[in-house]
């Protein structure tokens, strides 16, 4: 209880006051693919993370990793299981692979929730019918925000 | 505060154990077909994978044994729907299949196994889909089938039943060497919104649960399968739609050109696993 009490205000302290979110063709990677600033210049809510996280039309991250923590049935295992990923991982890092993991992990599979641009055959949707570049992101600054909150409450407690 | 707890209570409820990977099962079709479910992958895939595996070993045991017993497999039901199409006559020719090719058990053993094949006269790759269509607008002087109907879905299984058991051999080599190419780059390309390639699923994944789907190779020896979801067979391109759909694409349409190279080379890689259609998957 405690750590998560000392981890949200570390969170809040950590995210700028900027209230125009960062676009994503401007976000700055570092060399291993963080990403230091907050996208929406708001602190994430890891409730909504949650939410995100296990919801299909929204983050789905759930198709592919598993955390036991979550009342979510046919959790996937395509990516590792990320239960006490809040240990071993900082804000930055988590905001960085969730935005586009590729800068981190060249070649995975996990698709990248903050891009717009750059792909092969875009569609509009699930549709199967093309759609024009920039697309909107798969989540929205707050977001993946959100999700990172989440994210740094996996912690072996 | 309140979170915490809330969590830890869900926490007991604790996700289900998946259990991945193909099963150790056989397949034996009737009591009489026995199934190459598992083979050593064709040379071909070296460096890709060791073994080619059938979807079968992918879906639950109750799917499993629909398969086993064709009074179980509600897929032959439609094979004998195209028994009648066989024999009906139809076009400006006053012809039926039978006319030219008399029963199925004489002219169409092995046929499913070698598609999709060079045709010389033509100059192109064709697959089974547009030989029948072929045959019925040349020959016939009837109209095509439409390509993902339920009519051509029927022939399909119908002329695949004859190969039942024998293994996939579609060449590779010769004429329809560029078209292979061409099918093998789409495979691993990644495509739509998603950024995932057929690999990124069917190669570097089959085994794992993505969601509740157990991902196999995504093999093409069971179509046209039957599906408990929608209760009829399904074609070959009619799955690879709904695929590069998942991925938030612009999907390719069911026989264009980029979907009869992607066919040709994704049924190479099933070379040595047996015909299976109609098979039966969720
Ligand atoms: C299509 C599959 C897929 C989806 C969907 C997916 N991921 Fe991933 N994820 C992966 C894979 C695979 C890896 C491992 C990285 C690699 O490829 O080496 C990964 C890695 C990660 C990591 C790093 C874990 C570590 O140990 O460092 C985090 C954090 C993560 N994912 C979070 C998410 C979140 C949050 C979402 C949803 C917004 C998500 N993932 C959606 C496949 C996926
Ligand atoms: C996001 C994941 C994903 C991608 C990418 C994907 N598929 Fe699939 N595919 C599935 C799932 C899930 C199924 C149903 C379960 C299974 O058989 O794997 C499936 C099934 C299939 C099947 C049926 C196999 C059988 O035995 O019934 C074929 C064939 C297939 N896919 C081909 C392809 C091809 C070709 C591509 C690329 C154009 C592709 N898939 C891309 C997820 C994917």
């Amino acid at each position: 209880m405690r750590r998560t009490a000392i981890c949200t205000a570390a969170l809040l302290a950590a995210s700028a006051a900027t209230a125009e979110p960062v676009e994503p063709t401007s976000v700055s990677y570092g060399e291993y693919g963080a990403v230091e600033t907050s996208l929406s210049g708001n602190p994430g809510d890891p409730d909504r993370g949650r939410e995100v996280f296990s919801t299909k039309s929204m983050g789905n991250c759930v198709s592919c990793h598993q955390v036991s923590g979550l009342d979510v049935p046919f959790q996937g295992e395509v990516g590792p299981m990320l239960d006490f990923v809040g240990e071993y991982r900082t804000p930055a890092e988590l905001r960085g692979i969730v935005a586009n993991a590729k800068n981190t992990f060249p070649e995975t599979v996990m698709p990248s929730f903050y891009k717009t641009t750059g792909f092969i055959r875009p569609g509009d949707g699930f549709t199967g019918k093309a759609a024009e570049e920039p697309l909107p992101p798969l989540l929205s600054a707050q977001e993946i925000e959100d999700l990172v909150a989440f994210l740094m409450t996996l912690k072996d407690t | 505060m309140k979170r915490m707890a809330l969590t830890a209570a869900i926490a007991l409820l604790a996700a289900p154990a998946l259990a991945g990977g193909a099963d150790d099962d056989t397949l034996v079709v009737n009591g009489e077909i026995e199934m190459t479910t598992k083979a050593d992958a064709p040379d071909h895939l070296e460096g890709a994978l060791d073994q080619v595996i059938s979807g079968w070993h992918f879906r639950s045991d109750e799917t499993q044994q629909l398969q086993t017993d064709d009074f179980e497999n509600q897929g032959m039901i439609f094979v004998d729907a195209a028994y009648d199409a066989w024999n009906t006559v139809e076009g400006t020719e006053e012809k039926s299949c039978a006319s030219c090719h008399d029963s199925p058990e004489d002219s169409m053993e092995g046929v499913r196994a070698v598609y999709p094949k060079w045709n010389e006269e033509a100059g192109e790759v064709r697959t089974l889909a547009q030989q029948i269509n072929a045959c019925r607008t040349e020959r016939m002087g009837a109209e095509p089938y439409g390509y993902t109907s339920g009519e051509m879905a029927n022939m399909e299984a119908l002329i695949s039943v004859q190969s039942r058991g024998m293994p996939m051999n579609v060449a590779i080599d010769g004429p329809v060497r560029e078209t292979w190419e061409q099918g093998k780059e789409m495979y691993y390309t990644r495509y739509g919104q998603l950024e995932l390639a057929c690999a990124s699923c069917h190669e570097q994944n089959y085994g794992n649960y993505i969601r509740a789907d157990h991902l196999s190779q995504g093999q093409t020896n069971g179509f046209p399968v039957y599906r408990l979801k929608n209760a009829k067979l399904n074609t070959t391109h009619a799955r690879f739609k709904g695929c590069v759909r998942d991925t938030r694409a612009e999907t390719f349409q069911p026989g264009s050109p980029e979907f009869v190279a992607l066919e040709l080379y994704v049924a190479s890689r099933g070379n040595g696993l047996s015909v299976e259609a109609p098979s039966v998957r969720n």
